[in-house]
């Protein structure tokens, strides 16, 4: 569970720094995509990253189910308990939300590039699909609440991580929940900064586009 | 002052249960918990009822004999202590206190607030002691000890096994209680060397005995009354990997 999270952690920070690079420029995107659907070392992660998601799952449903037993009569005034935060007793709900979404996710980037990749189509235009996509409010709204429940999710789980691992004391036990928050914050803001960009049509915006230039280059 | 109270009544292990409501008044603030428990039964047993069963012992806060949920929380609304060390100054005049006990599939209700945590004795045997004899004090001194190291032992060892970590914890997981006793055992020379497989063992034994398994949601150590932290936990899960990685 730990450790197939914390692989899921990484998998994050190279997504959404792919994504990032559609701020940057059409080509800039384009050709990471081009990159990620050619490079060898990537086509032999994606089934281990598969795999870690699988592993992910069937664990906490393993966990969730055995821990449901546990307890067979509920209390009649349930637990108040401040210390235990709210996103760390819900890390199932959580979970099945980002899973739910997840399909989602796949329906509408997985199936029209890779998929069609596999297939040996040509597939969509991986920006042109973002363009598309991202200029329906509803669906922006429906990205941003996904993420969210992303960001609860992995600001416990993070360190939470850590901690089932041994790999924490009393000392690391702030220092972990603190990085957990900054890496949840950073990962979130980055995910929901794609509809905001895109359905503002902040990519039609020539003085954006300099400056990244001006950073850039 | 004056409560109304909701107690959890159940005949024996095999009846089914229902809250039961009392009221009582002329309590003083200064009055123990379980002390009002007492002048409750004292009156039960004058009106020629059944009194209501409920664990206790030293009544000091160090024997880990009393338990009781009131509230929603275990030992009641204040922190570090257990039920005996807590006071009806705590709860404001004309109060309605719920009174549960552990609820926990390992620890089935015996009778009204009893439960049985014969199941904490069990982990015990499985692996939570030494198996040979280090001596007395004189032979335990003979050995050189951190400072750090005896005092983290010391922490783990305030653990009572009273089982509020498991009746807080929303998985009903022992962890804080396993981890306290390996904790306790492995941050000392002679307790060192069984570290592994007491960790495996004592792990196996409360899977097997029904208790849940640790998120990490920390409600144990907010709730147990040594303040033992999760920390522990931490350590138990490190002996468990590498005792598993040995193998």
């Amino acid at each position: 569970m730990s450790l197939s999270g914390l692989f899921l952690l990484i998998f994050l920070v190279v997504h959404v720094s792919i994504n990032l690079l559609a701020l940057l420029s059409r080509e800039a995107y384009e050709a990471a995509c081009a990159f990620m659907d050619t490079n060898i070392f990537v086509q032999i992660m994606v089934p281990v990253l598969a795999l870690g998601f699988i592993v992910h799952i069937i664990c906490s449903i393993f966990v969730t189910l055995k821990n449901q037993t546990a307890r067979p009569v509920k209390y009649l005034v349930p637990n108040k308990a401040a210390a235990s935060s709210w996103a760390s007793k819900n890390m199932f709900v959580l979970g099945v939300i980002v899973l739910g979404f997840l399909g989602l996710h796949f329906f509408h980037f997985w199936s029209k590039m890779q998929l069609q990749h596999i297939l040996g189509h040509d597939g969509e235009n991986a920006y042109d699909l973002l363009v598309a996509l991202f200029s329906q409010w509803y669906f922006c709204i429906l990205y941003i609440v996904w993420v969210i429940a992303l960001y609860f999710h992995i600001s416990h789980g993070f360190w939470s991580a850590f901690q089932s691992i041994g790999a924490n004391n009393s000392k690391w036990l702030p220092r972990l929940q603190l990085i957990a928050k900054i890496y949840a914050i950073i990962i979130t803001i980055a995910f929901i900064s794609i509809p905001v960009y895109f359905f503002f049509g902040l990519n039609n915006c020539i003085w954006i586009k300099q400056i990244a230039l001006l950073i850039f280059d | 002052m004056k409560f109304k109270l909701k107690i959890w009544r159940q005949k024996n292990a095999k009846a089914e249960g229902r809250f039961e409501i009392f009221y009582i008044d002329d309590i003083s603030p200064d009055t123990s918990f379980l002390e009002m428990l007492d002048i409750l039964n004292n009156n039960l047993i004058s009106n020629g009822k059944e009194p209501i069963a409920f664990d206790h012992d030293c009544r000091e806060g160090i024997c880990g004999m009393c338990s009781l949920y009131i509230n929603g929380r275990a030992h009641g609304p204040d922190d570090d202590i257990t039920t005996c060390q807590l006071h009806m100054r705590k709860f404001k005049d004309g109060d309605v206190i719920t009174v549960e006990p552990w609820r926990s599939a390992a620890f089935p209700v015996i009778k009204d607030l009893v439960v049985n945590r014969n199941a904490f004795d069990q982990i015990l045997q499985a692996g939570g002691f030494i198996s040979v004899n280090t001596g007395g004090v004189p032979d335990g001194n003979t050995i050189p000890i951190a400072k750090d190291d005896a005092e983290e032992a010391m922490d783990a060892s305030a653990c009572i096994g009273c089982g509020a970590c498991v009746a807080t914890c929303k998985n009903g997981s022992a962890m804080l209680f396993v981890a306290a006793r390996v904790s306790a055992l492995a941050k000392l020379p002679q307790g060192r060397v069984e570290a592994a497989k007491r960790a495996k063992a004592m792990i196996a034994k409360m899977d097997e005995l029904g208790f849940g398994s640790c998120t990490n949601t920390q409600a144990c150590q907010a709730e147990c009354p040594k303040g033992i932290s999760i920390e522990h936990i931490a350590r138990l899960n490190r002996e468990f990997l590498c005792a598993k990685f040995k193998d």
